[in-house]
């Protein structure tokens, strides 16, 4: 009993770990592979690291107009961000402290992420942080309702609303095949996609006011601050896919009971499954143009609409 | 599961509890009453304030306290007080079972902090004397509605409340649009408690039985039981704010002093989704399942109408109202798939999503009122509520910034604050109701939890719109150039209210406990306790459907913070220096370029307000050369005030200036007419069953 409990503490602080150590190796392989696509060399995978490295033994330059919420932000951004990416399933299912928050607290848990970063944004006073914040919570509004309509999905197919057994259900074979669960990918992925300020909603690479959310808002951060801001951004695109990837491809998740042996088996298929999905997100943005900010809506809206008749499918069909 | 056991007073000092309790509150109410007396004798004197708030604050927290006790010690129903008051034949009844008992501890929790705050906040009334008698009126009203025990008592009490704060809303009179917010207030008032007099009428039935014992007994018939349901709709959700009837919220809860917003916004909205539980849930007997559409439907609408409607506002206490209607509708959402599990037999779902819904009664009193007097603060630190004229006080008011801060991340619904948990109370109950067999609610309620997720999302845009443009970047003019730090009052008002929030967010196991016997006997069960469950987590349902511990999360958060923060400060750098922000080349950048709330707002009004408000923005750019300025304007329609409110106000004119002639009768066409109604009147009852 107390060995179990052993072992799956070691899995949550592995787990803790892990996300923060990968979370960058996944951006700098998605713009790897994006440089490649594009026929460009592209800077190493490992570069990612190097600037947190770079940008943490700097010193800050504070705005004059700044307050104790810009300097404070980074720190609460990064720890709720790092805090809902532990307790998503990636290697293995036997998280110790799973129960203490659902996919809703984790929804909840970015969203108050975001609510600091907004704050941030208008904090000192420029137009450039209160563009980039007017814009993230106009794509929030409609992605954050879009993610709890699919967490209802996934919790009317798997009776519950805890990840690790939506996984474990999920992983049993039990559930087969739904239009439902269709709908609620397509809907996750697009705001998987929004959420994370990617090509076509926002682009990360870009520095041009016209297009930008993410960027203007972070505009005024700068050395250790801005690391962490970078590393929690990292670590929500690793959410987002980690949550795609245990509910939809759950397989090789270890058991909460599970050998070393298989816990190696998980941590291996997880990096795959991080490598695949890394890999599309690349193909995927270097395939498509950036859309204007007012079309964001419509994209938005569809997910919206995917997930909500994915839920009514699930309302309709299922009597638990 | 009653809890009595554990805290065990023997049988018979329960009993005398039991007895003793009403009385308590009376004398309570009578306490209050004294204080209107003393506010009016010392209105103008300067120990009047300290004098009516410091004990309107201390009778506050008593009555407090002992209904907490009732709640937690599950005391019980207590004995029936009747006073030989009112009418002749039926006296005046007054009984306090649990639901009381949790209301009278959002009653007097809110008064409690509202009275705080006056004592501090109360030293820039430029009319004291306008405030200080009606205040404590205001609470006694509040505390009798919720002890009244039949329908003359609470109608009397319904009154007083509506009245004592419509003499508060009318204090600063002078005030551009005061009056007219009284005017849409006493208008609706009256409506509202016209339609709860016709509710009771009907309650009562032919044998004009008006106690609420009575009541509880007789069953109305189906038809009669839906126009009881569509009367307390009416006339409890007027005064809650439910749309389409929450146009005098966001006029007259602005116009009182700041503690009196607080109160009106923070508890009278509660009193009224008192008065709707007890009638719904207590008297009315068991629903129908299609009250619950009604009820969602209505919860649906007014949660995202109401945040839309604030997200366009620059008004900060204005907004606030607005937000208020938006809660009201979560809460009257809950209500609705509390009566729609009820109305099946589910009663643990039932539980669930009443628990929830009272739940977030609590936590709206708590960070609304919070909000309230910051916006208070602010105004009197500036006078100013134009958010378009604020900006930057959290450097003059770091404190008062801190407070609004925690109750708008807590009204944003973001974990680990209290909004979140009965947010997600709610959306557990939601995901029970597949379960529910009627095709109707089956399709209704994903909708209305798309609806919920949606208010939720628009109400933390709305509130990093309402702090970060009033709190954060710099001063848009010199009022918010000159505030300064609230008092010591208010602000342990505010602070106090902020730690209770905190402590509502990572310990709900204990005031879902404290909730289990109000929830009992109105739906027939309650929710698993909470209070053995190992790490203080929730569990709604069953351990492998859903949990939470807001405790454990608040705890992660802290530590995850603290460590980066030491390791980066420790290992890596620690260095700032101060410098001008990015100006992009055009240097001296004056705070007027700096975002507004209306341009904060602008993607949202594009997204939404095309549809919901009509919006259109005109842009009128001058040549080049041409010197004049350049003018924006936005236009906005409140649809709902067009589309109800002016074609009844047009036709009761229009009829009133064809009626005009009745004025000018001579003698006997007026007696011909009074003889003609008359036997109108009595052929009508003669024809009746």
């Amino acid at each position: 009993m107390t060995w179990d409990v052993a072992v799956n503490l070691a899995i949550q602080g592995g787990q803790m770990l892990v996300v923060l150590l990968l979370a960058p190796l996944l951006t700098g392989f998605v713009r790897k592979v994006k440089a490649r696509l594009l026929r460009r060399q592209g800077p190493p995978v490992l570069q990612p690291y190097r600037d947190l490295l770079r940008l943490l033994r700097k010193e800050v330059v504070l705005a004059d107009s700044a307050s104790w919420v810009f300097r404070v932000a980074p720190y609460l951004i990064f720890a709720a961000t790092w805090v809902a990416a532990a307790l998503v399933p990636t290697f293995g299912l036997g998280l110790t402290f799973s129960w203490s928050a659902d996919l809703i607290v984790i929804a909840g848990l970015l969203g108050s992420a975001r609510f600091f970063l907004a704050l941030a944004g208008l904090d000192v006073g420029t137009s450039f942080g209160g563009i980039g914040s007017s814009r993230e919570v106009m794509i929030a509004s409609l992605a954050e309702p879009a993610l709890i309509i699919v967490v209802f999905t996934l919790a009317l197919i798997a009776g519950s609303t805890q990840l690790s057994t939506i996984a474990g259900v999920m992983e049993s074979g039990a559930v087969g095949l739904r239009v439902s669960l269709l709908l609620a990918l397509v809907a996750l992925i697009i705001v998987a996609i929004a959420e994370n300020g990617r090509i076509p909603v926002d682009n990360p690479a870009t520095h041009l006011e016209l297009t930008m959310v993410h960027e203007a808002m972070v505009l005024e951060y700068s050395g250790r601050h801005l690391a962490l801001i970078e590393l929690a951004a990292f670590l929500k695109l690793l959410l987002y896919v980690s949550v795609i990837a245990c509910v939809f491809a759950p397989w090789g998740l270890a058991r909460p009971d599970a050998a070393p042996a298989a816990l190696g088996i998980g941590l291996g298929a997880y990096v795959g499954k991080l490598a695949v999905a890394g890999f599309l997100l690349a193909l995927f943005e270097t395939s498509i143009a950036k859309m204007r900010v007012f079309r964001v809506p419509v994209f938005l809206g569809a997910a919206l609409m995917l997930a909500l008749l994915g839920t009514l499918l699930m309302f309709v069909t299922r009597v638990r | 599961m009653r809890r009595a056991g554990r805290t065990s007073p023997s049988a018979r000092s329960l009993a005398l509890v039991r007895v003793a309790m009403p009385a308590l509150f009376l004398a309570g109410v009578a306490g209050f009453l004294v204080l209107g007396i003393l506010g009016l004798a010392l209105a103008r004197h300067a120990g009047g304030r300290p004098v009516v708030y410091g004990a309107s604050a201390a009778l506050s927290a008593i009555l407090c306290l002992v209904a907490a006790y009732d709640l937690i010690a599950a005391v019980g129903p207590s004995h029936e007080l009747v006073l030989p008051l009112g009418l002749p034949w039926i006296g005046a009844h007054f009984r306090i079972d649990a639901l009381s008992a949790a209301f009278l501890v959002v009653v007097n929790l809110g008064a409690g902090a509202a009275s705080l705050f006056g004592l501090g906040d109360g030293r820039h009334e430029e009319a004291p004397e306008r405030v200080l008698p009606f205040y404590p009126l205001f609470l006694a009203g509040m505390n009798l509605v919720v002890l009244a025990a039949d329908a003359f008592t609470f109608l009397f009490a319904w009154e007083l409340m509506s009245l004592a704060s419509w003499a508060l809303v009318l204090a600063h009179h002078r005030a551009a649009g005061n009056v007219r917010a009284g005017y849409v207030y006493l208008m609706m008032a009256g409506f509202g408690t016209l339609m709860l007099v016709l509710a009771f009428g009907l309650l009562a039935g032919h044998a004009g039985t008006y106690e609420f014992g009575m009541m509880r007994v007789s069953a109305p018939g189906a038809l009669v039981a839906g126009a009881v349901l569509g009367l307390a709709l009416l006339g409890a959700g007027s005064k809650a704010g439910l749309v389409p009837l929450h146009v005098w919220l966001p006029l007259a809860h602005p116009a009182a002093p700041s503690h009196v917003s607080a109160l009106m916004s923070g508890v009278m909205t509660k009193v009224a989704v008192y008065g709707f539980v007890r009638i719904v849930f207590d008297l009315l007997g068991p629903p129908d399942w299609w009250w619950s559409m009604v009820v969602l439907a209505l919860g649906g609408i007014t949660a995202v109408l109401g945040v839309l409607y604030a997200l366009m506002q620059h008004d900060l206490k204005r907004l606030l109202a607005y937000h208020t209607v938006e809660n009201i509708g979560i809460i009257f959402a809950g209500l609705g798939l509390a009566l729609a599990f009820k109305a099946n037999a589910m009663p643990a779902a039932a539980a669930l999503a009443l628990t929830g819904a009272l739940f977030h009664v609590l936590n709206h009193m708590l960070f609304k009122s919070l909000l309230f007097f910051g916006s208070g603060a602010v105004l009197s630190a500036t006078g100013e509520r134009d958010m378009e004229r604020l900006g930057g006080l959290i450097g003059a008011m770091p404190l008062t910034a801190f407070a609004f801060l925690a109750g708008s991340l807590a009204i944003s619904a973001l974990p680990p604050l209290n909004g979140f948990v009965s947010e997600w109370l709610i959306f557990q109950a939601i995901l029970l109701s597949p379960a529910l067999p009627q095709w109707g609610l089956k399709l209704m309620v994903p909708a209305i939890g798309a609806m919920l997720a949606l208010s939720a999302a628009l109400a933390a845009a709305c509130f990093v719109k309402a702090f970060g443009v009033t709190f954060l970047g710099r001063g848009r003019s010199g009022a918010a150039g000159r505030a300064r730090e609230a008092d010591r009052f208010s602000l342990a008002a505010m602070l106090a209210l902020v730690g209770l929030c905190v402590l509502c967010g990572i310990l709900p196991g204990f005031v879902i406990d404290a909730l289990a016997p109000v929830a009992q006997p109105l739906v027939g069960g309650h929710m698993p306790a909470q209070a053995g469950i190992q790490w203080l987590s929730i569990v709604p349902v069953e351990e492998s459907r859903s949990s939470y511990n807001g405790l454990l999360v608040f705890l992660f958060i802290a530590v995850a913070a603290w460590l980066s923060a030491v390791a980066v400060h420790r290992w890596a750098s620690r260095a700032v220096r101060r410098g001008p922000a990015w100006d992009c080349g055009f240097p001296d950048a004056s705070p007027a370029t700096e975002y507004t709330a209306g341009s904060f707002a602008q993607p949202i009004r594009r997204v939404f307000g095309t549809l919901v408000f009509r919006a259109r923005e005109s842009v009128d750019m001058p040549a080049p050369g041409d010197m004049r300025p350049a003018r924006f304007e936005v236009q906005l329609r409140d649809l709902i005030w067009e589309l109800v409110y002016v074609p009844i106000s047009d036709a009761v004119g229009a009829i009133a200036t064809r009626l005009n002639f009745v004025q000018f009768l001579t003698i006997q066409r007026y007696l011909a007419l009074v003889f003609v109604s008359l036997v109108g009147l009595l052929v009508a009852l003669a024809v009746a069953p």
